[in-house]
């Protein structure tokens, strides 16, 4: 048993570069087959060069950072004001049954339709994109964070009283550590989120970053850069998400000890 | 200080909360003291209130009508001195056994937290599985690393709730005997709810009946049973009467 559970995990293993793989071999041969101008779908060839180019004159890099920035702002922004209103709301649930609606209902309007609002309100800068990705990662965070802290047993509640626990020693000893599996699962979406809203943000109005290097690329017909912008973004995301479900390998051990998740990277 | 005073007194205490229907009484008129050093047990039908009443005691829950005290003062909220153990081992995920047992003292910032919590783990048997989580433990262990959550900052009264209520007949038996082989030494008070007859003769000095909803005591038993007792005590006439004694004032 444990042998054919080796080889079908090595399999897992080999199967992402093999899909990969298979999936540019692809790319490949409808380009051929099709004979599609570069400006409609350039080769995987043809993207790999422009990416070169694009890191040499480090066109990439500068863009990258600028969007990178944006989305840890706004991420950071976002997950605090998240997580300090969802702590609130679930030590009152007066208020929570009040703003519940309220919350539901905005986070219905199109975070693509207020873009343009907020670019027009705060300009095409920096602030702007930071509050479209505060906006966008903060839904999934209040609910997680709220949804946690709902989580935690009452019979934990009472023994901290029965302890007399101060209200900080409750948060930090109980609910903090209690509520993270939900919350970081909520960070793992808002992260990847964040990254969208920059580049909504971007596409909007921008004069620097990946979105705006996504329509430089369309407005010359470099269709190669539109795919080195989305690829790069495609690479930010992960690379976020890694460092959340890292975290989560630091932060909830005792978790990962008895149900590894599978969301994660190559664990098992 | 004086020692002849009951160490806990439950004076005409009734209890009532609201639900969907209106008031629901479970408590009614119950008075008892326990003095000190003596293990109790409740016994009763379930749904009787016998939990209601340890969290009373405990403090966790306000009384509707009468008092309780302890060591003289008024419970009037969770208190020092009061080791509570509940039906489930209810330990912290997060934590390791020995984590778990050092809480109560990291609480009060007692620098000793660690130290003390490791010799409470070797008393209740569990040297070695120090830096287990909860997860990897059986129930009867989890059961124990909550007793020495219990007893770690020195109780004056521990409080069980039907502490071996999840475990299995065999390990329920074996936690018994752990349990007065730990009381043998500490001699703490203890007031144990349990709704198990045989269980509650082998373990206490005196074992009180709940009636039916809202519940008064229907039974104050002595149990009369020389200590330190032996599982075999069971298989006693004298502790088949007192079990059909019991069983009597549970049924009616």
């Amino acid at each position: 048993m444990k042998n054919t559970q080796d080889h079908s995990e090595r399999l897992t293993w080999l199967l992402g570069p093999a899909v990969a793989a298979l999936a540019l071999l692809a790319w490949e041969l409808v380009v051929r087959v099709t004979q599609l101008p570069a400006f409609i779908l350039p080769a995987p060839g043809a993207v790999w060069g422009r990416l070169l180019i694009a890191v040499q004159d480090g066109t990439l890099l500068r863009h990258g950072l600028v969007t990178l920035q944006e989305v840890l702002l706004g991420l950071a922004i976002g997950v605090l004001a998240a997580a300090l209103l969802g702590y609130w709301l679930a030590r009152s649930p007066r208020w929570e049954r009040l703003l519940a609606p309220f919350v539901v209902a905005s986070q219905s309007v199109p975070i693509v339709a207020i873009a343009p609002l907020l670019v027009i309100w705060f300009g095409p800068g920096l602030l702007s994109k930071t509050l479209i990705c505060a906006l966008i990662v903060f839904f999934p965070i209040l609910i997680n964070t709220i949804v946690g802290l709902h989580s935690v047993p009452q019979e934990l509640r009472d023994l901290m009283r029965s302890l007399q626990a101060s209200r900080a020693q409750t948060f930090r000893l109980l609910e903090l550590p209690a509520a993270l599996p939900v919350f970081m699962g909520g960070l793992r979406i808002g992260a990847t989120l964040s990254v969208i809203g920059a580049v909504v943000g971007e596409l909007v109005g921008a004069d620097r970053g990946l979105g705006f290097l996504i329509n430089v690329g369309r407005g010359q017909y470099d269709t190669a850069l539109v795919f080195v912008a989305v690829f790069a973004l495609v690479a930010l995301a992960l690379s976020l998400y890694g460092l959340v479900v890292l975290a989560e390998r630091r932060w909830l051990w005792w978790q990962q000890k008895s149900n590894p998740s599978s969301f994660s990277y190559g664990e098992q | 200080m004086v020692s002849n005073a009951p160490l806990l007194s439950v004076e005409k205490v009734s209890a009532s909360f609201a639900d969907r229907n209106g008031q629901l009484a479970v408590l009614r008129n119950v008075s008892f003291s326990v003095p000190r050093g003596q293990f109790v047990c409740v016994l009763g039908p379930s749904g009787a209130g016998k939990s209601t009443l340890l969290r009373l005691l405990a403090g966790l829950l306000p009384a509707s009508r009468g008092r309780i005290l302890f060591a003289g003062q008024a419970v009037q909220g969770p208190q020092a001195g009061v080791g509570l153990v509940f039906q489930d081992a209810n330990l912290m995920p997060w934590r390791t056994a020995l984590d778990n047992v050092a809480l109560p003292l990291e609480l009060r910032n007692d620098p000793d937290a660690i130290d003390r919590a490791w010799d409470m783990l070797n008393l209740v048997g569990l040297r070695g599985f120090e830096q287990a989580l909860p997860s990897e433990l059986s129930g009867g262990m989890a059961q124990r690393v909550a007793i020495g959550r219990a007893l770690v900052q020195d109780p004056q009264l521990l409080l069980l709730d039907e502490p071996f209520g999840s475990l299995d007949a065999l390990t329920r038996e074996k936690m018994g005997e752990e349990l007065l082989r730990i009381w043998e030494l500490e001699h703490k008070t203890v007031v144990m709810v349990t709704h198990d007859i045989h269980e509650a003769l082998y373990l206490a000095d005196r074992v009180l009946v709940l009636g039916r909803r809202p519940a008064s005591i229907k039974l104050d038993m002595q149990v009369k049973l020389a200590r330190p007792r032996k599982l075999a005590v069971r298989y006693s006439p004298a502790f088949g009467r007192m079990a059909a004694r019991l069983r009597a004032a549970i049924e009616n």
